[in-house]
This record gives structure tokens, sequence and C-alpha cells, in this order.
């Protein structure tokens, strides 16, 4: 925004700049809200009686004198263990990423090179496989993972997550290769490298920013996943979205909500590190190009 | 809750410490089950045998494994904890054998009421008993000058005088969120009603009478003393408006009383008069409106003999009597000799006492319970009335049948 | 990579067709804590025939998809046959589970997905404007709703628009109605779960916008400008176009997205008010007795929906591939 020509009258500007505080008040308001209660007493946070008591933490003063109270934190990361979900999920956030990127960027990379008609219909299954909803095929799997003595265990869940995470993958990066000019790898080709040596000594340097995106989409889907991970990893392998869910009690037994507002800080304590840390990647990586339909 | 957390280490840790060497095992011995502290209990006594690895995996979706966990063969599962809801699914495909061999060779100390016998062979052993009744304010009951409810008309009639001496605008309680709770909630009042779910000896539904309607008719003036998002309230929403102090009248499980009265989340007004008394009836009938619910183990069919005989070594270790101690003994209503009901067991032990009738136990009864879960809550939100509602559930429950080949 | 694309959906197809066998019923007696009885139940060893006879089970062909928890179409002819008017029909619609989840589905779709789009364009022009120092704090912030989890971000939601939470309370005093309750009426919780999966999405279409906008030609905005195009006009004429491919893959993740909308129903125990297609497959599954046949069913159904909903972006991805041949 060099250029005086682009500069805002100020009227316009006012009302931007309006906007985007209110959007980022909207944006940020629950979470903070969150964090804020988070040291509380349920009682409080949840204002069965009064609103106005999340604000002055009433009941929590009663109960433990004073307005903060670290009861939440304790008992979910000492009590509930807590942290064995956490490592939990980085083993598999780290693994679905990696899986993912891998098999993406390569089949990507040949989708978009390739000339054959099947290409596009590959990409269309991969599409159809992704509007299925998880849960049904999770209900499908079920059966077969039991009897071949697979459920319940990391890498079966790895599998299955990148399985449904790879036709997002795959179309993200295949948009993305299209965008590198052809020339770029058959200039490398009529210089003597072979189809993988192009790939490896001009492609890979220039596809890092649509990686990165790619790959954070693909940490999300993996970070975020319930359906999946509830339902086949057993009690001593949960990641921690199910965890959470756990707190919240059964119809006949009681729950610990606190615990689970505690879980829920905690667990986006993790992506604002990441999103802080990558920002900068993740926009240049979409500026290159990663998307097009 | 924090509380109870470690009420519940430090018995596992008394029961551990006097464990004795005679629970001794040849087999592998793998658990699936809920994860309330009861059932924790249970299975941390079950480990305690030598001989051989004991595993389990208690959650809250035990349920939507357990079928899948014991079909293999070898299944990896040799026992699931169910409750009498529950166990129908296993049995409806045969994942579950008879333990009457069993029985007779180590359950000696078994009473004779915890074994669950169907077509005279024992299917499950039971452990503890819950069921749904009156949890009442003392205070708020005092005030207006009338004694606790024993039927649901007289809590109407509590809820007015309440409501006009503007002590609370929504007095009554009630898990009534739409789905699982809410057609729980129908169940017990149709059951009060004296209201028969199925022609006898089919799965052919008949709930569109009159009891069915009079059943809904009082669900919905009762909710009209309830708070109005009564739909999303299930039993943890309507435990924290207890807590909170908002409600003085509920109908509510007997394992939840426990934790209502801990001052943690709530007010020392609130615990003190909250008092409980056994399930109210409905409509002049005689059999209170509630269903009475057990939780017990089974054995899995495609296992070795070993196997099985190890499982249930383990597990008739773990509800053996010395279990129960000053921490065990308040988690639940248990059906083990030698327990002493504590103040909070009252209310399930009045519903038992009283003729209160079990949840049923036939193949087809969750799918009236999902129909019912879905198709009620128009009625509630007074969309539609009482005989459209009911013919709805009806339509909607006889799809599920035909598919599932009940019809 | 086809064994996990290909398999599952044959499977799901297959499981739709068939059903389970004929239960052979038998009534016997049933005895536990509190006594006896005569119930029903399955005789296990004559099932058990009839299942090893045909392990698949019973072919049902499409019955399942047109019983009354699917397509309904017995119910939906009766009910044009019987109509008194067009209402009338349409009510009767609304009580078969099937269009009851599809009304909710499609308004939800179809008001979601534009409105995201334009937020979250706008948002991306209004961020873009800003000075670079505070460009990587709004970029973050405004990720914020995109990246927790659906089920949770949706249940912080539900607890602040409690009436006697912080939203719901400001709601009361704006509108001056002290018992105004988002959880208590049908209208109220639609506009809810939209609002919703709005702020839950916008921030997708925004870092892909602003992503976008930062190629955006300059010579051509320049120029736009010598020619005495108003701001309105360099909008219009530079800038949307140039991000219309984008606006494409947006839109094809999320009206897929936004069908299957399923996360902020539990989260917001909307189940009285509105149901979806994913909803009703979840139902179906986890109740005591799970409905396979009829999750899979809805599941094809689901497939067939998306694959309509996107026929024409997929249209155009076709040619565009063809030309490039």
């Amino acid at each position: 925004m060099k250029a005086k020509a682009f500069k805002q009258p100020p009227a316009l500007r006012t009302l931007s700049s309006l906007f985007i505080i209110l959007w980022l008040f909207l944006a940020a308001f629950p979470f903070l809200w969150t964090l804020w209660g988070s040291f509380k007493v349920e009682l409080d946070l949840f204002s069965k009686a009064d609103w106005t008591n999340a604000i002055t933490g009433a009941r929590t003063i009663a109960e433990h004198g004073s307005a903060f109270t670290g009861n939440g934190y304790e008992g979910a990361w000492v009590q509930e263990e807590f942290w064995k979900a956490v490592i939990n999920t980085a083993l598999v956030c780290f693994f679905v990423v990696t899986i993912s990127l891998t098999i993406g960027t390569l089949g990507g990379y040949a989708l978009s090179r390739s000339q054959f008609r099947y290409t596009f219909w590959l990409l269309i299954t991969a599409l159809i496989f992704r509007a299925m909803p998880p849960i049904t095929l999770v209900s499908g799997y079920l059966l077969p993972f039991f009897e071949w003595n697979l459920w319940g265990i990391l890498p079966t869940t790895i599998v299955v997550l990148v399985a449904i995470n790879q036709p997002f993958t795959l179309w993200m990066l295949h948009s993305f290769f299209q965008k590198i000019p052809k020339e770029l790898d058959e200039s490398a080709k009529v210089d003597g490298c072979s189809q993988f040596q192009a790939f490896r000594h001009v492609i890979i340097p220039v596809m890092w920013p649509g990686v990165i995106t790619t790959g954070l989409f693909s940490f999300l889907l993996a970070y975020n996943d319930f359906a999946v991970t509830s339902m086949l990893l057993s009690k001593e392998n949960q990641t921690m979205v199910p965890k959470i869910y756990s707190f919240l009690g059964t119809t006949q037994t009681e729950g610990n909500v606190m615990f689970a507002v505690a879980a829920v800080v905690s667990a986006t304590a993790p992506l604002f590190v990441l999103v802080m840390f990558f920002q900068r990647q993740i926009v240049s990586g979409l500026t290159q190009g990663a998307v097009k339909g | 809750m924090l509380f109870k957390k470690v009420a519940l280490a430090t018995a596992i840790g008394l029961v551990a410490s006097n464990a004795m060497a005679e629970c001794e095992i040849g087999a592998r011995v793998s658990i699936v089950g809920n994860e309330f502290p009861a059932i924790q209990a249970v299975g941390s006594a079950a480990a305690e045998c030598s001989g051989s690895e004991v595993k389990s995996n208690l959650t809250a979706d035990h349920q939507k494994i357990n079928v899948a966990g014991m079909s293999g063969n070898p299944a990896e599962y040799t026992s699931a904890i169910i409750a009498n809801s529950s166990i129908v699914a296993l049995m409806n495909e045969d994942v579950i054998r008879p333990l009457d061999d069993l029985v007779a060779k180590h359950g000696a100390d078994l009473k004779k009421n915890q074994l669950i016998t169907i077509d005279g062979k024992i299917m499950a052993v039971a452990f503890m008993a819950n069921a749904q009744h009156l949890v009442y304010r003392k205070d708020v009951l005092e005030e207006i000058g009338v004694e606790p409810p024993t039927t649901y008309e007289e809590m109407l009639a509590a809820a007015e005088m309440i409501r006009e001496k503007g002590i609370m605008d929504n007095p009554l309680g009630g898990a009534y969120a739409a789905g699982w709770n809410l057609a729980q909630e129908f169940n017990n009042m149709y059951i009060g009603m004296g209201g028969d779910f199925f022609k006898a000896g089919t799965a052919e539904v008949s709930i569109n009478n009159e009891a069915g309607i009079a059943a809904l008719e009082m669900m919905k003036s009762l909710s009209e003393y309830m708070n109005p998002d009564f739909l999303t309230h299930d039993s943890n929403a309507t435990s924290a408006e207890w807590k909170a102090g908002n409600v003085a009248i509920m109908n509510m499980w007997g394992s939840r009383v426990g934790p209502l009265r801990e001052t943690e989340g709530s007010s020392q007004e609130v615990v003190d008069n909250t008092m409980i008394a056994g399930p109210m009836t409905v409509g002049g009938g005689e059999t209170p409106a509630t269903t009475l619910w057990w939780d017990g183990w089974t054995v899995a069919k495609n296992i070795s003999d070993e196997e099985a005989e190890a499982t249930f070594i383990a597990l008739n270790h773990a509800i053996r009597p010395d279990m129960l101690n000053e921490e065990t003994s308040p988690m639940a209503v248990w059906l083990i000799d030698g327990y002493e009901p504590t103040p909070a067991a009252t209310g399930v032990f009045d519903a038992a006492n009283r003729g209160s009738v079990p949840y049923p136990m036939l193949p087809f009864q969750g799918l009236l319970h999902t129909s019912l879960g879905e198709e009620l809550s128009d009625f509630m939100q007074g969309k539609e009335d009482a005989a459209t509602a009911l013919a709805d559930v009806e339509a909607a429950y006889t799809a599920k049948a035909k598919e599932k080949g009940f019809l | 990579m086809l064994l996990f694309i290909a398999l599952p959906i044959i499977s799901v197809v297959t499981q739709s067709l068939f059903t389970p066998h004929e239960q052979v019923l038998e009534v016997v007696e049933n005895c536990g804590p509190f006594g006896c009885k005569e119930t029903t139940t399955v005789n296990q060893e004559a099932t058990q025939k009839l299942r090893d006879a045909k392990p698949l089970g019973k072919f049902a062909g499409l019955d399942i998809y047109f019983d009354r928890g699917h397509l309904a179409v017995n119910e939906v002819s009766e009910a044009w046959k019987t109509r008194t008017d067009m209402s009338d029909f349409f009510n009767a619609l609304r009580n078969l589970p099937f269009y009851r989840a599809m009304g909710f589905t499609l308004t939800h779709t179809f008001t979601v997905t534009p409105l995201l789009i334009i937020l979250g364009f706008i948002i991306a022009v209004a961020v873009n404007s800003l000075h670079r120092h505070l460009k990587g704090l709004a970029i973050f912030f405004s990720l914020l709703p995109m990246i927790v989890t659906p089920l949770i971000g949706s249940l912080i939601l539900f607890w602040m628009v409690d009436s006697r939470g912080i939203v719901g309370n400001a709601l009361q005093w704006l509108f001056s109605d002290p018992t105004l309750s988002l959880k208590a009426s049908t209208g109220y919780t639609w506009i809810m779960l939209i609002v919703y999966g709005v702020w839950h999405s916008a921030p997708f279409a925004f870092v892909v916008f602003y992503a976008g906008l930062q190629t955006l030609p300059q010579d051509t905005l320049e120029s736009s400008m010598i020619d005495g195009a108003s701001r309105w006009q360099q909008i219009r004429y530079v800038v949307i176009p140039h991000i219309m491919p984008l606006v494409t893959f947006v839109a094809l993740i999320q009206l897929m997205d936004n069908f299957r909308v399923f996360e902020s129903i539990v989260g917001f125990s909307a189940q009285a008010h509105a149901t979806s297609l994913s909803w009703i497959i979840f139902n179906d599954l986890g109740g005591e007795t799970r409905a396979l046949s009829s999750a899979a069913a809805t599941s094809v159904l689901t497939i067939l929906g998306v694959a309509i909903l996107l026929s024409p972006v997929l249209v155009r991805t076709w040619q565009d591939f063809k030309v490039k041949q």
C-alpha cells in the first residue's frame, strides 16, 4: 500500500477499523471468557444465579477464599492425567501430518503432471469420499479392526485419519502444483534430470508455502477429530478431544465440567502458539496459490 | 467430585492392601464397561488377581464398542459390564455365554437375586442397582407447608404453590432433554399410568392409547413449571440447576444423589435441605412411575473356557462382600451380600420395595427408546397433539423394527 | 489409497441394501434382582441358522431408502393425496424425519455459505488495509474461531447463550425481554446455529481470500484508479474477478461441510429444533440397538446430496480439465 492512490479516505478508514475491532472482539471474546472462567468454580462460570458472578467470582470466593482457583487445572492435569492425552494427540498429529503430506505431495504432483482422464475421476472419487460422514466409515471399520486385533492402538487411528484427510490434501496440493509452471521441470529434464530428480531439485524448493498451508489444515483435522478418535481408541490411548468429552459425565453419573473447561483452555493453548508461529507461512503459503478451484 | 476421586483412590489403596492371595487366574481377562466410580472400583478390584493379565477399558462409549469387541473369535473383551438396557444388544448378537456351570463352580457367595436368568440360563451377574426417584428441598416445602409429594399430581400442586408464593419461578426440574432423556421420562410416566409398550409376545408396539396420551399430557403440565429450556436439559444440566438452588422438586437418578449433597459447586443451604424419597405414582396407579436398573457383568462367548473361567473368578472376586468398605459403599447401591444402605440409597431401595418394574429387557426396547427420543419433542413444544406424536413414534419404531427383522 | 477410498464406499452401499435377518422371537422367563417376569427374547439357535445360510443378511434392495426413516415414499404420496392445500402438505413433510432434517440442512447450507463468504471477504479486505504491524495480530485473532474443536467451540457458546449466561443476558437487555430464551424456540435455535456456523467458518474464507489479495496485480489496480474508478468499482471489477477462483474453492469445501452440519447440533443440544442428515446417522448408531443399514442408507443419501449440490462446480472443473489436455 505504498502508492498514494491507495490511501483510504478517513471515513472509510474509520469504518473499516471499527469493523475489524468488532470482528476481532467477536472472534476472541469466547476464548478470553473461557480462559477467565476456567479459574472460577462451575456455578460462577455458568452463572445459574446471576451472570455478574462470572466476573466477580462470588461463589469462587465463598469456596476458595480468592476470586481465582486452579482447581480445574489441577483436577484435569494431575488427577485425570490429561497429559497422557496430550502426548497421544501430539503423536497422532505428527504422524497424520507427515504421512498425509508425503502422500499428498507425491500424489498431487503426479496428478498435476498426468494427462490421463482417470486423474479427474480419481479426484472426484476422493471428493465423494470426503462427502461421506466419518461416523459411518468408523462404524464400518469397527468390526474388522477388532477381528484383526488392530483396534484401540494409535497407528490404526493415524491410518484412518490420513485416509479421511487425504482427499482434501490431494486436492489442495494438486491445485498448488498446477500453478507451478510445467516448463520448470521440463527444462530440468532437458538438462538431463530424471522425473524424480526434477521433482527433487526443482519442485521441492518452491513448494514449501503450499505444503505448510496444507499441513496446517491436516493438523487441525487430526487435532480436532472426535468421531474417529472416540470410537477407535481405547481409554489409555485417548486423545484430548474425547478425553475432554468424557469429563462431562453421563446420564446416570455426575461429570466435572470445570475439568473440561480447564482442559479446553489447555487444548487450545498449543494451537495459539502454533498459529503465532506459522501465521506468516500460512498466509504466504496461500499467497503462492495453493488453493484454486 | 475432587473429594470423590480422592476417596476412590484411597479406596483402591485400601482394597489393594488387604487383597487376599486367593484370587489366582490362569488366563487373560479383558473388561469393557462404563467409567463411573463404582465400575472403576470393580475394575480395579478385578485387577488384584494375580497369575495373568487383567486389562480394563472403562469408557462412556462402551456401548458402541462392546458388541464389535466381543464379536471376533477370540473376542478382544472377555467381559462387558452392562445394564439391563444394554445387555439385550449383546444377547441379540449372541456374543455372551450362559454362566450356569461357572456359577456352580465358583459362585457360591453370589445371592440368588444377583443372577440374571433368561429362559433358565444365567446370562449376567448384577452388582449394583439404580432408579430415578424424588429429590426435594425440605426448606421450600416447609415454607409452603406441604408434605413431600407421593404422586405427580401433588408435585404439580406444590409447584403451583411455590410459584404463587414467588419463591421460585420454575420450581420443577427434570431431565427432559430431547433424545434419550425425554424418552426415559416418557417410559417412567407410561409405566406409572399402567401402560404396556408392546402387544404381548410380539414386537408390535402399542403406545398410542389412553395411558400414552395421559402420560404425555402429564409431562406437558410438568414442563410448564420447568425452565423454558427444558428440552436441552439433560441430567447433568438438571443437577446443575439443583445445585444453583433454582429447583425445589425433581425426579432424579439415585446415583446422582451423592454429588448433590456435596458442597462443591453448590451452597450449604441447598446441600442441607436436599432430601430424597421414593418414586412418585401418577394417575392413581399403584406402580411407581419409574424403572429399576441394574449394572452387572457378562462373560464373552467367543473365548476359550480357560479365559471364561479366569474372567469369572476375577470379576467374582471384584464383587465379593469384603470389597465393601467405608469408601466403596457410598459409591452405589450395591446388590452385594452384606451391603448396608447409606442414606443416599434409600430412594432406590424404596423404589424396589414398592414394586417398581425393571426397565424392560426386550430385544427391541432400544429401538422404541430411540424413536420416542426423536418424535416426542414436537409434542413438548406444542407443535402437535399427543395422539399424533404417539402415532409418529409408532411409525418410526415400525420402520426401524422392520429393518432389524423384528417385524 | 484405493483401499481406503473405494472399499468403504462399496461397503456402505452394500450395507444399505441388506438388512439383518428376521429374528425368531420367543417368550421366556426372565429373572433378576427385582423378580421374575415373562418377556420376549430372540431365539438364537433359530436365528443363527438363518444367518449362516446368508451371511450378508436379507437383500432388501431399495426398501430402506424408501421407508419412513428415509425418503418415506408411501407417507409422502399419502400426504400428497390427502392434502387440503400446499401448506398442509409441507406440514406433513415436516413431520417426517428425513424431510425435517433436509429442511434445516438446506437452510443452514444456503444461508451459512454465502454469509461466510461475504464476511470472510470483508474481513480480508479490512485486514489488508491495516497497518503492517497490526496485520499479524489481526490475522492471529481472526483465525481463533476456526482452530477450536467444533464440538467444544459450540459447547462454550452454548454455555454463554444460556438465558442466564452473559450473551443471553445481553440479548435480553438488548430486546428488553427478560423471558427471552434462545434455546427454547425453534426460530432462535436455527439463527443461533447459523450464526455459529458463520462464526466458525468465516476465518477459513478469510485466510484464503486474504492470500488471494496478496497476489492482486497492482498495475491493474493503479490503471483503474487513473481511469477514475471509484473504490467500489475497483472491488467490483478488479478484486472480485481476481479472487473468483478462490471463491469457488471456498464454496466447494464449505457447501460440503455445511451440508454435513453435525457437531453444532450436538454441542447446542438442538435436536428438538433442528436435525441434519449427519445427526440422523449419529442417532441411528448411538442407540442401544444400532441400525447399521439405516445409517448406511442415510450416508449414501448424504453423498448423493453433496454430489447434487456440487454438480455445478464439478462440471466447471471437468471443463477446465478438458481444456488443459
